[in-house]
C-alpha cells in the first residue's frame, strides 16, 4: 500500500471551522450558584450588556408575571428556561448560553449550585476552560462557593474567577472584598494548581461586569468580561500524544482495511509509529483516509480513517496510540467518582463503564474515601450516595487504555451506566492506575519457548499459590470464603466430597476448599475451625483471609481487600 | 391533512400537535428507529438551552427534562431499551451565525425562501405572512409586496417572514450581526402559551 495517495490541499474543515479566523478563539465558561447569589442576574447582565439578548426576548421578560428582582427588569428570567424553574425561582439543570464580543465567542454552561446538584456542576465544569465562582458579598465565603470551586478544580478547570457579587449591598466596601479574598486564598492548596482571580461586582447595577465600576476605584483589575476575554484556554489537545479509539473497521474489499474513529487527542501523520492496545504490537500509519481524499495530517477532534502499514489485529474496542508516549493499560484504576444516582454505589454489582466510544463491564471494588465537598477533606466511607464524590477503585472486565485525568482530560475520564436502567449514574476522573493482578496475562506476546511452567509463574498470574483449606462444604464459612476469594480474583473451588488425589488441582494453582479428611499432598494447608466453636461465619472468613495473607498463600498485592473495607 | 387540519380552525397548539408532533412520533415508531437526528440548537429557545446532545425519549416518544442523562465531556450514553429512542442533536452548540458561516464556507445550497426577494405578504400584528401560503384574509387586510425573507422555515402560515434586503449568504451573515430580534420570534407556535416549546417537546416535538 502506498504511503499517501491523492493528498488533498484542502484545509482541515472541522478544526478550521471551530477555530474561527482571527482572534475569535472560543472560551467555555461554567458558572454555578443559586438565585440568591445573583448568578442568573450576573449572566443576564453579561448577555444584556454585550447586546446578546434580542429585544423580543427582553420584552418577554418585561411582560412576565414573575419578577423576583423587584422594580427593574428581572434579568434572571433570561436564563431560567423551564417552567418549573420560573415558577419556583430555581435552576434545575445545566443551560448553555452563547454570546460573543468582538474579541471572542463564549459558551457559558450555567448550573445550579445547591448541594444536591453536584452532578450538574460537574457536568458544566467537565468541558469548561474557566469557572466563575459566585460569592455573595453580604454572606462571605459559604459552603456552596467552596463546593463549586473544588468541583471545578477536580474536573480540571485551570482558571477560577471568584466574582464577589452584590457589592452594592455592602457599600462597595474594600474590606469586605479583601476578607473574602483572604478566606478563599486559604483554600488554594486544595485547588489543584488552578489559577485564581478575584473581581468585585454588582450584577444588579452592572459594576465590573462589562463596564468598569466607578464606585470601586480601589479595584485596579479588569471587569469580568475583560478578564474572560484575556484568558488563554488550556493547551491544545492536538499537542498531546495521539489517542485514537477505534470505533469501526472498514473493509469494503480485500485490498483495504481501515480503522475509523475520532482522534480524541494529539495529531497523526503518515509514517508515525503507533502501538495497538490491547495487543501491544507496534506499526506505522500508512494513510489518513477521508471522504474528500487522503490527508497529510489530522488533529483532534477530527474523525478519520487510519490505514496501518502492517496487518495487525485491530477491532472495535482497540486503541491506536503514540508509540513513544503510550497510555496506561490496566484493569484496575482509581478514579474520583461523582455519584449521580439515588441508589448507593454497590461494590457487589457489575456496572457498565463507558470510556470514549467503548463500553466495558466494571465493578467498584472499594471506596478508598469520600470527599467532604464542604471542607474538601477525605473522610472514610463504605459507599457513595447521590451527589457524593469519592475516590473509588474500579476493576474492568478487560484492560483499559487510559491516561490520568490530570495529564489528558480526553482519555482520563469515563462515565458509569446502570445496565438495568441504562441511566448514566456516575462520572469519573482517573487519578491513578492500580496494580493489576492480571498483568502477566496480557504481557506482550513472548517468543516461542518449550519450557515447563513454574509454580512462581502461576502465582504471579493468579496472585496465590495452590493450597488446601479444610472445611465443611455446607457451612456458611466455607461458602462465604469461596465467594470472598472469588471476588478477590482468586481461582478457588469448593468440593462437597473428598477427592483423591488432590495433587493435580493443587498443582494447577487452585485454592481448594475440601472436606476435613482430604490430604494436602505437600501443599500448604489451613483448617477452618468448626463453626460452633468460633463465632459467626463472617468473622471466620475474615480470619481465614488474614491467615492466607500472613502465610504468603495469597499475595497482598495492594492494601485493598474487598471484604474488609479499608 | 386530508381532513384539512389548519391552525385557524384548530388553534396553533392543536394543529402543531396533530400535524407535526404526532406525525413524527408515529413515523419514528413505525420505522422502529433507535435514534433520529435533528438540527435543533441550544441558542434557539429557552427550553432548548437545556437540551442534551443525546436526548432520551420514552416509549411514547415523550421528553421529560427530569429523566435526561447527564452529559460530561463528550461521552454520550446512547443505550435504550426496545421502544425507547434517542433524538440526537449534533449541532447543539452551534449558533445561528455558525450555521450561516458554515454554509458559506462549504458552499451549501439552501432553500430560496431564506433569501430576500419581493414577495406578496399580509402584514398581521407585525408578522409578515406569505400570501402564497393560502392565508385567509381578515376584513381590511390586503396583500402587499415587501422585500423579505424567512429567517427560519417552519409551517406556513405559522412562520412569518422578516423585512430584509439580504439576498446572498454574505449579506445574511452581515445582517445577523445587526439583528436585535431573535430567530424564532416569527414562529407563532413558540408564543402561544408560556413555556410552549417545553410543552411541545414533552409531547414529542423535535
Amino acid at each position: 500500500m502506498s504511503a499517501t495517495a491523492d493528498v488533498s490541499a484542502r484545509p482541515l474543515p472541522l478544526a478550521h471551522f471551530l477555530r474561527k479566523p482571527g482572534e475569535r478563539s472560543m472560551l467555555r465558561v461554567s458558572t454555578a450558584g443559586s438565585v440568591d447569589d445573583g448568578k442568573s442576574t450576573l449572566i443576564g447582565r453579561l448577555l444584556h450588556d454585550t447586546r446578546s439578548v434580542y429585544e423580543d426576548q427582553l420584552e418577554a421578560v418585561r411582560k412576565s408575571p414573575v419578577n423576583r428582582a423587584g422594580g427593574a427588569v428581572d434579568l434572571s428570567l433570561l436564563t431560567d428556561g423551564l417552567r418549573a424553574e420560573r415558577e419556583q425561582g430555581i435552576t434545575i439543570d445545566v443551560a448553555y448560553r452563547y454570546f460573543s464580543t468582538p474579541r471572542r465567542t463564549f459558551i457559558l454552561a450555567d448550573t445550579p449550585g445547591h448541594e444536591q446538584y453536584t452532578p450538574n456542576m460537574a457536568t458544566g465544569a467537565s468541558t469548561a476552560d474557566v469557572a466563575v465562582i459566585l460569592v455573595d458579598a453580604r454572606k462571605g465565603l459559604l459552603a456552596q462557593s467552596r463546593r463549586h470551586a473544588f468541583i471545578a478544580a477536580l474536573l480540571g478547570v485551570r482558571e477560577l474567577v471568584v466574582a464577589v457579587n452584590k457589592m452594592d449591598l455592602v457599600g462597595y466596601s474594600r474590606e469586605v472584598f479583601e476578607q473574602i479574598r483572604a478566606d478563599f486564598l486559604a483554600l488554594e492548596p486544595k485547588m489543584r494548581g488552578a489559577r485564581l482571580a478575584f473581581i468585585p461586582v454588582s450584577a444588579l447595577e452592572g459594576d465590573n461586569v462589562v463596564e468598569r465600576s466607578v464606585r470601586m476605584p480601589w479595584y485596579e483589575g479588569p471587569p469580568l468580561l475583560e478578564h474572560l476575554e484575556a484568558i488563554e484556554p488550556e493547551g491544545e489537545t492536538s499537542a498531546a500524544p495521539l489517542r485514537f479509539p477505534v470505533q469501526y473497521v472498514i473493509r469494503p474489499h480485500d485490498g483495504f482495511r481501515g480503522f475509523a474513529g475520532r482522534i480524541e487527542a494529539g495529531r497523526v501523520r503518515p509514517g508515525d509509529a503507533v502501538v495497538e492496545l490491547p495487543s501491544g504490537r507496534r506499526t506505522r500509519v500508512a494513510r489518513i483516509v477521508t471522504f474528500d481524499g487522503d490527508l497529510e495530517e489530522a488533529v483532534a477532534p477530527m474523525s478519520v480513517t487510519l490505514v496501518l502499514e502492517d496487518e495487525i489485529d485491530v477491532s472495535r474496542g482497540s486503541m491506536l496510540a503514540s508509540a513513544e508516549q503510550p497510555p496506561q493499560f490496566s484493569r484496575r484504576l482509581e478514579a474520583h467518582t461523582v455519584w449521580m444516582s439515588t441508589e448507593l454505589l454497590d461494590a457487589g454489582r457489575t456496572y457498565l463503564l463507558r470510556h470514549g466510544p467503548h463500553e466495558v463491564q466494571a465493578r467498584p471494588l472499594a471506596v478508598r474515601h469520600a470527599v467532604d465537598i464542604t471542607t474538601l477533606d477525605p473522610r472514610p466511607a463504605a459507599s457513595l450516595g447521590w451527589s457524593e464524590i469519592g475516590l473509588v477503585l474500579w476493576e474492568t472486565a478487560k484492560p483499559l487504555a487510559f491516561d490520568l485525568y490530570s495529564e489528558l482530560r480526553q482519555n482520563g475520564a469515563f462515565i458509569v451506566i446502570d445496565p438495568q436502567t441504562n441511566r448514566t449514574i456516575a462520572a469519573a476522573m482517573i487519578e491513578a492506575a492500580a496494580e493489576d493482578p492480571y498483568a502477566a496475562r496480557r504481557a506482550a506476546p513472548q517468543p516461542f519457548r518449550a519450557a515447563r511452567l513454574t509454580p512462581a509463574e502461576r502465582s504471579m498470574r493468579s496472585g496465590h499459590t495452590g493450597a488446601l483449606i479444610l472445611a465443611d462444604a455446607h457451612s456458611a464459612a466455607a461458602q462465604g470464603l469461596e465467594r470472598r476469594l472469588f471476588e478477590h480474583g482468586a481461582d478457588v473451588v469448593l468440593l462437597d466430597a473428598p477427592v483423591a488425589p488432590l495433587e493435580p488441582l493443587l498443582r494447577a494453582g487452585l485454592l481448594v476448599i475440601a472436606p476435613r479428611s482430604s490430604v494436602s499432598a505437600g501443599f500448604p494447608v489451613l483448617a477452618l475451625p468448626p463453626q460452633e466453636q468460633a463465632g459467626d461465619a463472617e468473622a471466620l472468613v475474615k480470619a481465614a483471609m488474614r491467615e492466607l495473607r500472613e502465610r504468603g498463600i495469597l499475595a497482598d498485592r495492594d492494601q485493598f481487600n474487598a471484604g474488609e473495607g479499608i | 391533512m386530508r381532513e384539512g387540519a389548519n391552525p385557524y380552525d384548530l388553534g396553533t397548539a392543536r394543529c402543531c400537535q396533530l400535524l407535526r408532533t404526532q406525525a413524527l412520533v408515529q413515523a419514528l415508531k413505525e420505522g422502529g428507529y433507535d435514534a433520529a437526528f435533528g438540527g435543533a440548537r441550544r441558542d434557539e429557545e429557552r427550553s432548548r438551552a437545556k437540551e442534551r446532545v443525546f436526548s432520551f425519549r420514552d416509549r411514547n416518544g415523550h421528553w421529560d427534562p427530569k429523566t435526561q442523562r447527564p452529559e460530561l465531556w463528550s461521552i454520550y450514553n446512547g443505550r435504550v431499551d426496545p421502544g425507547e429512542s434517542m433524538r440526537i442533536f449534533p449541532l447543539s452548540n452551534w449558533t445561528e451565525a455558525d450555521v450561516w458561516r458554515y454554509i458559506e464556507m462549504e458552499n451549501i445550497p439552501v432553500a430560496p425562501l431564506y433569501f430576500a426577494k419581493a414577495r406578496e405578504v399580509v402584514v398581521r400584528g407585525g408578522t409578515l405572512i406569505l400570501a402564497e401560503s393560502g392565508v385567509k384574509l381578515l376584513p381590511g387586510e390586503k396583500p402587499e409586496r415587501v422585500m423579505c425573507r424567512l429567517r427560519t422555515l417552519g409551517c406556513t402560515p405559522c412562520s412569518g417572514a422578516i423585512r430584509s434586503q439580504a439576498d446572498t449568504v454574505e449579506k445574511i451573515i452581515a445582517e445577523l450581526r445587526e439583528f436585535r430580534r431573535s430567530e424564532r420570534e416569527n414562529r407563532v407556535i413558540d408564543h402561544d402559551q408560556d413555556g410552549s416549546m417545553e410543552l411541545k417537546k414533552r409531547e414529542g416535538y423535535f
